[in-house]
């Protein structure tokens, strides 16, 4: 074991969680795959959601694969950007928006 | 990250810079210097070895390095310093090979072909025999000096396709491929085309596009792509074109080099390798292409022509040309083959599957 959670050479083994359950494994790439396939949105208007909810949760394998996949999908620098964006946007709204939550508990807490 | 070890000089080519791989040997070396499989293996492994050539349906001509541009993915280590050009005897060579067979259609490559002093005289000859020509034109040559600037006009007189790099609708992306300023210039020339009825709808001026990666992997979906620059030309830039032809990178000369530079080689070869299609294989445009050098040699493409690998037959030069004799000729084949075979296949006309 490397003294790292992460490795980039772990993310072209994502395939071998099958190995330890290779149903639900299974089933999960099916799904994975078919999610990803032209659909009412466009191969790379998924990626750069994709790309958006990667940097949302904060995974570094999916930061990698849906930059490279973006590009490839013709996205540009600003459109990638924008997405992160939406993705920042919506993360800070989420934190601020309990701001209510917080203004309503002081005014119940206090005369 | 971007290497510092690539120290590639925008405004020389390569050999000019006297880098070891300019040179067709070292390249071929290298490409054989690892234990990665064999492309013959491969085509062995889908029946399709010796790869047989079929009729010969286009007459590609490599007018010349010579070029106004020093792109970093050149696969000609093309740029202004280059000298070598086709002269008129040569193209003359040629015009009487077109005489003896009936391929229809010829396609001018560089280089920027429009560069060679017997250009026009050359398309003058071939649009009188009747023949179906290509120009791939780099766009901005038409801007880059004022004997260029009614290029539209000539190329629209003799109804030439015009095929033309635009690795990107985003001038980021085209200007870290092709140089600074590239962009805008290519920009101003796909309009000048435009104006005079290129790449419309309605009309029979053929303006078509090429994409490729400007980076170490391979073209996605060539129909995407062709829907995404549509729209994005047009809604910027007012730009209409007909096709978008996504074109793999090939493993040689200064895309070489750039992978090399930026130890992306071994991946990027995997990744070609992996993605090895036997529809592809069937469809690789040397079946069909007979690719003439500036110096009159016949190569089975273009891609073995910058590496020095002449035809399998006896006559190896247009003086001697023989359509029947090229026939079912066995095509050469080594490591860079893997670019054209890669997922839906690539070729001077994009995709072949
Ligand atoms: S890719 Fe084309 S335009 Fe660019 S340097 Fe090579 S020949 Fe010139
Ligand atoms: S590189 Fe040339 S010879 Fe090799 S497969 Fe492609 S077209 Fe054919």
């Amino acid at each position: 074991m490397d003294n790292s959670y992460y490795d980039p050479k772990d993310l072209k083994k994502f395939g071998n969680i099958t190995e330890w359950q290779p149903k639900l494994g299974e089933k999960f790439f099916d799904y994975y795959g078919e999610v990803f396939k032209e659909g009412a949105l466009t191969a790379r208007e998924k990626s750069l959601i994709a790309l958006a909810v990667s940097h949302a949760v904060h995974c570094p394998y999916c930061i990698d694969a849906y930059t490279s996949d973006s590009l490839k999908k013709g996205a540009d620098e600003e459109q990638m950007m924008e997405a992160i964006h939406v993705a920042a946007a919506i993360k800070s709204g989420a934190v601020l928006v309990h701001g209510v939550q917080m203004m309503n508990k002081a005014d119940d807490i206090t005369m | 990250m971007k290497s510092e070890v690539n120290t590639v000089n925008n405004n020389i080519s390569s050999l000019a810079q006297a880098k070891p791989l300019a040179s067709p040997a070292v390249q071929i070396d290298f490409l054989n210097s690892d234990d990665l499989i064999k492309f013959e293996t491969k085509l062995e492994s889908s029946a399709l070895y010796p790869l047989v050539s079929s009729d010969i349906d286009i007459f590609q001509v490599n007018l010349g390095k010579m070029c106004n541009q020093v792109c970093k993915h050149c696969h000609v280590d093309a740029g202004p310093d280059r000298k070598e050009i086709m002269t008129k005897e040569t193209m003359q060579l040629c015009l009487d090979a077109l005489d003896s067979c009936n391929i229809s259609t010829v396609d001018l490559t560089g280089g920027a072909p429009e560069m060679n002093p017997n250009f026009r005289w050359f398309i003058e000859e071939l649009s009188q025999r009747g023949k179906h020509i290509i120009v791939r034109c780099n766009l901005t040559i038409i801007l880059a000096n004022n004997k260029y600037h009614d290029l539209p006009d000539f190329f629209a007189k003799h109804k030439v396709e015009v095929v033309s790099s635009l690795p990107h609708f985003s001038a980021k992306r085209t200007d870290s491929q092709r140089g600074k300023g590239v962009f805008e210039k290519s920009i101003e020339a796909l309009q000048m085309l435009n104006a005079i009825g290129y790449g419309k709808a309605d009309s029979e001026l053929r303006l078509n596009l090429v994409y490729n990666p400007s980076g170490a992997f391979l073209p996605d979906d060539q129909k995407g792509l062709e829907n995404e620059f549509k729209r994005r030309l047009k809604n910027n830039f007012d730009i209409d074109f007909n096709e978008l032809f996504a074109i793999t990178n090939l493993p040689i000369s200064r895309f070489l080099e750039y992978l090399v530079d930026t130890e992306k080689y071994e991946d990027y070869m995997q990744e070609l390798i992996d993605a090895y299609n036997p529809e592809a294989a069937k469809g690789v445009m040397c079946r069909n292409t007979i690719s003439i050098g500036w110096d009159g040699f016949l190569y089975d493409c273009d891609f073995n022509q910058m590496l020095d690998l002449k035809v399998n037959t006896a006559s190896q030069h247009i003086r001697d040309f023989n359509a029947e004799d090229l026939h079912s000729r066995e095509i050469i084949v080594n490591q860079h083959c893997f670019g054209c075979t890669a997922g839906s296949g690539s070729s001077c006309g994009g995709t072949t599957t």
